[in-house]
């Protein structure tokens, strides 16, 4: 029984052939651009400053969005408070808001004119200043955050409650806590977590820009859109565009020798318990995290909703059918994102997880979407009219950049599924579907529903490849949003965000909500 | 049995394909118009433009949008000869250089006629249909208002820009400083460094932050103010005069070589000077329109500033000095 020949399941057929075709959907399109360019020109001194500059600011992104959500994951793992559904909820809302939105929530905050500010010139004291590199990293912690908390999170409801039990009848003290339960989790969930947010702020390109204060903040992403809008210098953009994969694959390499497997034995899926440890000093961290991170975080939120909630009501009518052009396309981009993942998840976790398999999912939020969409224009103007196909490509684009937050989530889950159960079902002979619906399933159900909420959300939220497609009349609430803006209408702008927020946030809800229910039965 | 649901079927199908389709168009020629964004929303001069050409083409007038003016350009070089489009629209002269090399305009057989550019206009293979300058607003309760850009680098007034490698009004600004400076532009940027707030990837976002109060003033148009003050019914903001004067933008539109019915091309840019489509801008474009005496602009219009030197560099001298702008300005702000 200890070494069995493995048969290649259906499953796992599937997971492979999905992997193929991720690899073909996102190096494909890069290939396109080379292919175009007909020959790749060097880079410029300034492109090597934008390469610096991008690692800097997504290294002290990614850090301090991990460090500050280890407390506030830890909070919300061993608490148990009225709206603390709704808390996670909200909190998640930075993650999937447009770029500009979130910019002018924060500097409601923490801006010139923000409360801040005028809060400290009341008691006399100076006024902050958060243009430059803090507050690149400032603005990237606001909205990645709540991922990294999200992720940490899961991994600490993912401790069996037996497990903690065990632990109160041994009188653990919160320091045995740390070093048996803790640390092992975090030094399993960290790096990747790091590594995702890395890979988010390197395609950073308006927060590095808007907040950045100036040319010194040039990211990659920058670069590539100069190289391709106002050089038209494709292959100077498919250049950039490889080093974004290079970066990614290398930011992969880093973190996966930091990360290790949990292994904290099966459980019978009772719902968690209250941790050992001091109770009251505990009680005061995790109060004062919750509070401090809602404050971050809700507060821009509050002042952006604030802005826009009154405009709501007057709003166009196109706009209200850019909102469920987005929802139809936020739905079917996370059905075409789960039914990606859960095969590539499964076939992961057969393969006690390799790193290969896992480091080509990721690569599709590393590379830049301006150079996917670009690719992807160049092989379907040929075939077919790309603006016919403006909203499925946008669909299958936001479902790809989806993929490595669901695999993020589901492959911890899928692993420890089949390490706990997997003899089990080996036992009693289940595979396929069966072993897919008892042994599988129920154990990796909310992750899978966390990971289908942020798709929705995100795929809500996304601008995206539409630009580069669009037409009259297939405008996503986002780029209606954008063309409001730009058309001075800053008020209903400001509405159309609110809508939006509110919209992804509900998507997110939904699905979340849909993962968590019978989980603990 | 099955011989008729299947036939039934078909019949169904080929019905409602024939509606999708739009038989009722099938006999009408379509003209494709590329244009940037913000032209083809609700609020942009699209809808009024398309409905005016309509009423005397016989044709169906389709827009189809992507970005800014360099995204379209852009856009339009990656389609290359395979492109479906008839005319680009909104194009500035800072952009024509580009575009003409890459062998994307035709020449077109208009006659300009009354323009009322601050210039005269006699290019072959453009036609411009509006133009503004470009302006530093603030709001009218600013206390002392910079007159120049020596003004504005000595004083402590805080302002937004845009990236000239992502946006067009950043490109303008780059082109205003080198224009009224030249060999001096460096030691401006210089100046204007510890003025400026931030850089932004585009105009809406530097509107947004000068709206939220981020700064003093934001670089735009002269036009802006009007938007205010006519759609908002608020007096509040105005744009400051520069006594070196002030960069034009001028938006452009051309046949494409890919037309397919250069007739009905031809129709449209004569039509883009027209007063049908020249009445639509001032009020949805929010510049000033490139045929259309003063005195039939909207009402505000008249309490816009004014500057005596309008500046411009030709196509080919945008083209020529860009890189160069745009070190200068990368150097002087890095630091």
């Amino acid at each position: 029984m200890a070494k069995r020949a493995q048969p290649i399941t259906l499953v796992q057929g599937i997971g492979g052939a999905f992997v193929l075709l991720v690899i073909l959907a996102i190096l494909g399109p890069l290939g396109a651009v080379m292919i175009r360019a007909e020959g790749v020109n060097g880079l410029r001194p300034a492109d090597w400053a934008a390469v610096r500059f991008t690692l800097l600011q997504a290294v002290l992104s990614a850090v301090v969005s991990c460090v500050a959500a280890i407390p506030v994951a830890r909070a919300l793992a061993r608490r148990r408070f009225r709206g603390r559904g709704a808390y996670i909820a909200l909190m998640g809302a930075p993650f999937i808001l447009p770029v500009i939105v979130a910019v002018m929530g924060l500097l409601a905050i923490f801006g010139r004119a923000g409360w801040l500010n005028a809060a400290l010139e009341g008691i006399g004291a100076g006024t902050i200043e958060i243009y430059g590199l803090a507050g690149v990293v400032m603005a990237h912690v606001f909205l990645n955050l709540p991922l990294a908390t999200r992720l940490i999170l899961q991994a600490w409801l993912s401790v069996p409650s037996e497990r903690i039990r065990l632990a109160h009848s041994l009188n653990f003290t919160a320091q045995d806590m740390r070093r048996h339960f803790e640390w092992p989790l975090l030094r399993a969930t960290l790096p990747g977590a790091a590594l995702i947010i890395f890979l988010i702020c390197t395609t950073s390109f308006a927060v590095a820009l808007i907040l950045g204060g100036g040319p010194s903040a040039t990211t990659v992403e920058l670069a590539i859109y100069q190289a391709f809008q106002f050089d038209f210098d494709l292959g100077r953009a498919a250049l950039l565009g490889l080093i974004q994969v290079g970066i990614c694959v290398g930011a992969g390499v880093v973190a996966w020798r930091f990360a290790t497997a949990t292994e904290f034995g099966g459980g019978l899926d009772r719902p968690a318990m209250h941790w050992p440890g001091d109770p009251h000093l505990s009680r005061l961290w995790d109060g004062l995290a919750l509070f401090a991170a809602g404050a971050f975080l809700l507060l821009p939120l509050a002042a952006v909703t604030g802005q826009g909630v009154g405009a709501i009501a007057g709003l166009p009518l196109s706009t209200w059918e850019a909102a469920l052009r987005s929802i139809l396309l936020a739905l079917a981009s996370t059905a075409f994102a789960v039914t990606l993942a859960l095969p590539i998840a499964l076939l992961i976790a057969g393969k006690a997880a390799r790193a290969g398999l896992e480091g080509v999912s990721l690569l599709s939020i590393a590379v830049s979407p301006l150079v996917i969409g670009t690719g992807l224009f160049l092989i379907v103007f040929p075939i077919a009219d790309p603006v016919a196909l403006s909203l499925p490509i946008t669909g299958l684009v936001n479902a790809l950049v989806a993929l490595p937050f669901l695999l993020r989530a589901l492959i911890p889950a899928a692993t420890q599924a089949e390490a706990t159960q997997g003899r089990l079902a080996d036992a009693l002979g289940m595979q396929g579907t069966a072993r897919l619906r008892h042994a599988i399933l129920p154990r990796v159900r909310r992750p899978l529903g966390f990971g289908a909420g942020l798709a929705a959300a995100f795929s809500m939220g996304d601008l995206g490849v539409i630009a580069l497609f669009s037409t009259q009349g297939q405008e996503t609430l986002p780029l209606e949003m954008y063309r409001l803006f730009g058309s001075y209408r800053t008020n209903d702008a400001q509405g159309a965000a609110v809508l939006l927020m509110a919209l992804s946030l509900g998507m997110f809800w939904l699905f979340d909500r849909g993962g968590r229910v019978n989980a603990a039965s | 049995m099955k011989l008729t649901n299947t036939t039934i079927l078909t019949a169904g199908i080929t019905a409602g394909l024939t509606l999708l389709t739009g038989a009722a168009f099938a006999q009408v020629p379509v003209l494709t118009v590329y244009t940037y964004d913000s032209f083809n929303s609700e609020w942009g001069p699209g809808p009024g433009v398309e409905l005016a050409f309509e009423e005397i083409c016989e044709c169906d007038l389709q827009f189809t949008s992507t970005g800014d003016g360099a995204a379209l350009l852009a856009r339009l070089r990656l389609e290359g000869a395979r492109s479906e489009g008839d005319i680009v629209l909104g194009l500035d002269t800072n952009l024509m250089a580009a575009a003409l090399d890459a062998g994307l305009i035709a020449e077109h057989d208009s006659t300009p006629g009354d323009l009322t550019l601050p210039m005269t206009w006699d290019d072959p293979h453009f036609m411009p249909f509006d133009w503004g300058y470009f302006a530093f607003v603030h709001r009218t309760d600013m206390e002392t208002v910079p007159g120049s850009f020596e003004d504005l680098a000595a004083s402590d007034a805080s302002i937004v820009i845009q990236d000239p490698r992502s946006s067009t009004p950043g490109l303008g600004l780059l082109m205003w400083v080198q224009n009224a400076y030249g060999d001096e532009a460096a030691a401006i940027w210089e100046g204007l460094a510890d003025n400026v707030v931030t850089v932004t990837p585009g105009w809406s976002e530097a509107y947004g932050l000068f709206l939220e109060g981020e700064a003093d003033m934001v670089l735009s148009y002269t036009t802006s103010p009007a938007y205010h003050l006519i759609a908002e019914d608020d007096a509040g903001f105005e744009a400051a005069a520069f006594a070196e004067g002030h960069y034009m933008q001028i938006e452009v539109g051309g046949i494409l070589q890919t037309a397919d019915n250069p007739d009905l091309a031809q129709q449209f840019l004569d039509f883009m000077i027209s007063p049908a489509f020249q009445t639509v801008i001032p009020e949805t474009n929010w510049m000033y329109p490139a045929a259309l005496p003063v005195d039939q602009l909207p009402e505000g219009f008249e309490t816009l500033i004014q500057p005596e030197t309008a500046l411009i560099f030709t196509p080919e001298e945008a083209a020529a000095i860009r890189d160069d702008a745009l070190a200068t300005w990368q150097n002087a702000l890095s630091q």
